[in-house]
């Protein structure tokens, strides 16, 4: 299936986009984190495991075992510091 | 009927907001605001090198304006108020400028204030914001704090978020 993930703070700029279309067959947020972070490079650094990374599925907070489905959108961020 | 969130890069003004909030609403008898600004550490530190020169707010448009009408929802299932306003500045802001604006509206003190402080909490930590700041040493993300965590967990809410 296809998702499209999008990256925002200090992992977009590290990774050095926002979005991109991505083909997988994760089934859910921690198996698409896996793959990412199988690419190397600066994947693997924002991404790696034991880093505070936050993800949003279709623009709703989610945990590692949240599910994946075709078209949805998943968000990688770090921790928030609005307000 | 105005929109309970707004994020945008203008200021605000609050007087007109709290204004617009209560309306012609006769029962409302109490109105609670909190306004975050941008803080000059200098300010507080005296240190040059704390110094904010600027501070730029990124946001994850979309999810930040439903992330806080769930907010909004949540705290009227726990209090007893009658209308919320939320209004969040992205962009470019400088020392002193205004950030962010909760306002809410009951009959008595007790329940704005507390819905109040409780639309805070959960926004510190789930509502996706970033801010970094422009300093001499040059710009820099903002670490999330432990303490926001545990702010929020005072209403029985788990979060992980710093």
């Amino acid at each position: 299936m296809k998702v499209q993930v999008r990256y925002f703070a200090s992992l977009r700029e590290s990774i050095g986009h926002a979005s991109e279309g991505v083909h997988t067959e994760s089934l859910d947020v921690a198996a698409l984190r896996a793959e990412l972070i199988a690419r190397g490079g600066a994947y693997a650094q924002c991404l790696a495991l034991g880093r505070p990374v936050r993800v949003a599925v279709n623009q709703v907070m989610a945990q590692e075992h949240t599910a994946l489905t075709a078209e949805c959108e998943v968000g990688f961020f770090p921790p928030v510091t609005g307000g | 009927m105005t929109s309970r969130v707004s994020i945008q890069t203008e200021d605000f003004d609050v007087s007109a907001e709290l204004s617009t909030l209560r309306g012609q609403d006769l029962r409302v008898g109490a109105v609670c605001s909190f306004v975050g600004t941008v803080r000059d550490t200098r300010a507080l530190t005296g240190a040059a090198h704390d110094e904010v020169q600027a501070m730029e707010l990124e946001h994850y448009p979309g999810m930040t304006e439903k992330s806080i009408e769930a907010m909004i929802e949540e705290a009227h299932r726990r209090f007893d108020f009658y209308a919320a306003r939320v209004v969040h500045r992205v962009g470019r802001l400088l020392p002193a400028d205004q950030i962010v604006l909760v306002a809410v509206t009951s009959a008595h003190r007790g329940e704005s204030f507390k819905a109040c402080e409780f639309l805070m909490d959960y926004l510190k930590t789930q509502a996706p914001f970033w801010k970094k700041e422009q300093t001499p040493q040059g710009a820099q993300w903002v670490d999330a704090r432990v303490s926001d965590d545990a702010a929020l967990a005072r209403w029985g809410i788990e979060a992980t978020n710093a």
